[in-house]
């Protein structure tokens, strides 16, 4: 018997830039050399005698299905994350004149609501294994609330930032799982800056900071879950909110981990981006042809994606452009239009980074740059019910009326002659 | 015209473990220098071979980016804090 003590199929981090090797420790840039970021480095051999469909399918209702593509090494913190629904969009795809669409969607996720569950119940299972008490992160909001869960449910201590404007859902979302809160006066950027330094001298396991190459490995399983709930297949066009970037790139880096070890049949898939046009140094920089960021000062409602200065900028951009994608950016009307949209046509209430994709989905289709018959899925990476001040102003109002059948007959004809 | 310099962690093997560092220097080019004058070898990790800050950096004045400034040419002036401090990801 060959049993191995170790069930951890990753061995160490690598500079994504320069290839440096690191040890799996908590950091994050390639500071022997060049400042680039970290990733894990995966022993996919393994990898592929290990897993097979059948285990895959065999494993919980979660992203722990895909454990052995996740940078853990013992038991995971397991709240439920992940494999959301993915929701054949009949309705939606007719709307826009295509044949095969699909929802992704993650505004279901457990148990915060949003795509941010999956990246930081991988960080706050590497956190512990680290040997962190005291977990914390830069946050728009979803980050914020996810971090704070999940470190209630796994008895650490928490201690989040945020920009002091942020919806009262997200606001209060984080606080009634009872972790110190600051809200910092300020942009998500500032907040970062200043995350960075506290990092610095606080000794704490900063999701997106000193853990990021664990945290950022949770995204893969949006592209895993899709493989699978397309039957193990690809699909022929994603589209996916750009903040950051990170999660575009782990989109893609989980197709490609499936195509390599085996699980599904290599196929080109296009991948195209949306921001929201009060922040949108991705979308300008691929359209001037720009392979560098130039950071901007955030102004939309879209702001769990108001990133001015996103760190994965670079790679989204590269990846638009050898997959024959595209990014663009929608103004904020066309943001509560694709709210609007996407809740109308499939019942499903999205935030507004949700209203951002769906705007630029019709917008690319509009513009011809999706084809009716490509299989497309678009991502939804969080729930309505936190933004509700966004579309509070742009949808229909109750009619107020008695409890008597009279006054229900009045409003009931006043509602059909609008 | 003495400014403040906050060293990321990364960086603090070059400053015998300092967290910040008080250099002279009138823009950040001057204090690159100055900081390469002082902890030698570490320019060579801020920027590449031409001198350019790496894309994976970002320096503030005062906490403001210094691509909204005039980016390496950014005057400095006696009292001002630049910080430099590596991207990180988002959300």
């Amino acid at each position: 018997m060959t049993a191995t003590l170790s069930r951890s199929t990753f061995t160490g981090l690598r500079c994504k830039e320069c290839g440096h090797p690191y040890e799996a420790s908590a950091r994050h840039v390639c500071e022997d050399v060049c400042f680039g970021p970290l990733e894990v480095v995966y022993d996919y051999e393994a990898i592929k005698n290990k897993v097979s469909r059948a285990t895959i399918e065999a494993g919980p209702a979660s992203i722990w299905r895909y454990r052995d593509f996740l940078p853990i090494e013992g038991d995971p913190i397991d709240v439920g994350t992940g494999f959301t629904p993915l929701l054949k969009a009949g309705n939606l795809a007719k709307r826009l004149g295509l044949k095969s669409l699909y929802i992704k969607n993650d505004g279901v996720n457990m148990p915060t609501l949003s795509f941010k569950d999956r990246v930081v119940s991988v960080a706050l299972t590497r956190a512990r294994e680290l040997g962190f008490t005291t977990v914390s992160c830069a946050s728009t909001g979803n980050l914020a609330n996810s971090t704070a869960a999940i470190a209630a449910h796994a008895g650490l201590d928490c201690c989040v930032f945020i920009p002091s404007d942020l919806e009262l859902g997200k606001v209060l979302g984080t606080l009634v799982y009872n972790p110190t809160l600051m809200a910092v006066h300020g942009n998500y950027d500032q907040v970062n800056r200043l995350c960075s330094e506290v990092a610095n001298t606080f000794g704490w396991g900063f999701v997106n900071i000193n853990l990021r190459p664990y945290y950022s490995e949770g995204s893969k399983t949006l592209g895993y879950e899709v493989i699978e709930q397309l039957g193990w297949q690809l699909p022929d066009h994603i589209v996916a909110p750009l903040a950051s970037g990170s999660l575009f790139t782990k989109i893609r880096k989980g197709f490609d981990e499936f195509i390599k070890v085996g699980l599904v049949d290599e196929k080109a898939v296009r991948f195209s981006g949306a921001q929201a046009e009060g922040c949108s140094p991705i979308a300008q920089a691929f359209a001037e042809g720009r392979d560098f960021i130039t950071p901007v000062k955030p102004n939309t409602i879209a702001k769990s994606i108001a990133i001015g200065n996103p760190a994965d900028g670079p790679y989204a951009i590269d990846i638009a452009n050898k997959t024959k994608g595209t990014i663009a950016a929608v103004n904020d009307n066309e943001i509560i239009e694709g709210i609007k949209l996407l809740a109308e046509t499939e019942g499903v209430f999205t935030e507004t980074a949700g209203g951002t994709t769906i705007a630029v989905l019709k917008k690319l289709v509009e513009a011809g740059k999706i084809n009716p018959d490509e299989t497309t899925v678009a991502y939804i990476t969080g729930n309505g019910l936190k933004t509700t001040e966004a579309i509070a102003s742009s949808i229909g109002e109750p009619y107020l009326i008695e409890a008597t059948l009279d006054s229900f007959k009045a409003a009931w004809q006043r509602s059909q002659a609008g | 015209m003495a400014v403040q310099v906050l060293i990321p962690t990364p960086l603090q093997k070059f400053t015998n473990d300092e967290a910040t560092a008080e250099l002279a220097a009138t823009s950040v080019d001057g204090l690159l220098d100055a900081l390469e004058g002082r902890y030698p070898g570490i320019k060579g990790r801020l920027c590449d071979e031409a001198g350019k800050l790496r894309r994976f950096l970002n320096v503030y004045v005062n906490s403001e980016d210094i691509r909204f400034l005039d980016n390496q040419n950014t005057p400095l002036n006696d009292g001002d804090e630049v910080s430099i401090v590596p991207a990180v990801a988002g959300g």
